[in-house]
């Protein structure tokens, strides 16, 4: 049986994330990404032209943020932002308390919050629900955090994902409507080649 | 798990040895980030890794992190190894579609439990789906049975996951680390 706050409305935010996300990122020129399934996959295909430095789910849900730490680890000549949604974030948010210890100065975490599961129809997350998802970072120990809800958040927020100190994680709240419409490549064994060779120069 | 349940001193000098000569392997072949959740069968590698200062060294809190961690150190060029338990296999499963999808080249290596010799019914289970599993995904597995064996299978596992791009795993099985007591 549901209870009252599983049929309660949540609150609303007012941020559109075809606009919101382009704004707090910046020039993509500057990041390699990992992008999470379906709406940040999006977004980052959207910003990105569907470019080779942008590695985005379409399964393997949960994976982002390691995989944006092993890249990051990896290349710490470069700035790797993860963006991922809070379904998918919430599927291994223990995650946050690997990368919480290990305080990779070159990685950044942008949860683009809609409070929903938008590639099934909507249906309302846990962060609808009262859930907040800065909160567990901190709690994870990720030093670096904030909440970005109206226009006037979005230049501390594109701040801390270019220039904190150490890793950070900064929690974009944006309403519950869909993405940029966009192909882009879903054969992850292609995309992983694309991905070295852009990024390597090599296979 | 062996060095808990013997005082035989010969016995903890063997599974030490084929333990280091693990860890130097790995090293020899490249791997820089070491990923695992605490284990008995893979203390004195997990411990190597913490003590060194070329490698990362990542406590998980579920082995599927480390699936993540390894497709995305190969993003960036690195090798990296997950190890785990034959019981965080279970965990892994959905997150093994990338390494599978994505032909990412793929080491891990598990300490087998629910095998030869379990006492422990909780760790049957798994142990026995531990190679369907595997060959669900596409592994190929290597089995170790004997110390003298450990470092030539690395040696063996790493050209196949890194020259031929190859998704393996390495049991050692529990012919070769023992079955703990209960």
């Amino acid at each position: 049986m549901a209870n009252e706050l599983q049929r309660s409305a949540g609150p609303r935010y007012t941020l559109d994330r075809i606009t919101a996300v382009p704004a707090i990122i910046g020039d993509h020129k500057d990041f390699l990404f990992i992008a999470g399934l379906a709406g940040t996959a999006k977004d980052l295909a959207s910003l990105t032209e569907d470019g080779p430095h942008c590695y985005a789910l379409a399964g393997a849900m949960g994976a982002a943020v390691m995989m944006g730490l092993g890249l990051a680890l990896a290349r710490p000549d470069k700035k790797v932002l993860v963006a991922t949604g809070d379904g998918e974030l919430l599927m291994n948010v223990g995650a946050l308390a690997t990368v919480g210890i290990l305080n990779p100065k070159n990685l950044s975490i942008l949860c683009v919050d809609n409070g929903h599961y938008g590639e099934t129809g909507y249906q309302k997350s846990h962060t609808c629900l009262g859930v907040d998802l800065e909160q567990m970072a901190i709690g994870a120990g990720i030093r670096s955090t904030c909440s970005v809800e109206k226009p006037g958040d979005i230049a501390a927020g594109a701040r801390m994902l270019r220039h904190s100190p150490g890793c950070c994680f900064v929690l974009l709240r944006v309403k519950p409507t869909d993405g940029p419409k966009l192909k882009r490549l879903m054969n992850p064994a292609d995309a992983r080649l694309r991905f070295r060779l852009g990024t390597l120069g090599h296979a | 798990m062996a060095e808990l349940q013997t005082e035989d001193k010969h016995a903890k000098e063997i599974f030490t040895g084929w333990q280091n000569e693990l860890y130097e392997a790995l090293r020899r072949h490249g791997v820089d980030q070491f990923s695992y959740v605490p284990d008995a069968g893979h203390r004195i590698c997990i411990d190597r890794s913490i003590a060194d200062e070329d490698v990362h060294s990542v406590a998980l809190t579920t082995e599927e992190e480390g699936v993540a961690l390894a497709c995305g150190a190969h993003l960036g060029g690195k090798r990296a190894v997950l190890l785990m338990q034959s019981s965080g296999l279970g965990n892994c499963i959905n997150l093994l579609s990338m390494v599978k999808g994505g032909r990412f080249p793929f080491l891990t290596i598990l300490s087998m439990r629910g095998d030869f010799g379990e006492g422990n019914p909780w760790q049957m289970a798994m142990g026995q789906a531990t190679r369907p599993v595997l060959g669900a995904m596409d592994f190929i597995i290597l089995e170790v049975t004997r110390p003298e064996d450990v470092a030539p299978t690395i040696d063996a596992a790493a050209d196949m996951v890194w020259k031929s791009g190859q998704a393996v795993a390495v049991l050692l099985t529990q012919k070769l680390i023992g079955a703990k007591a209960f």
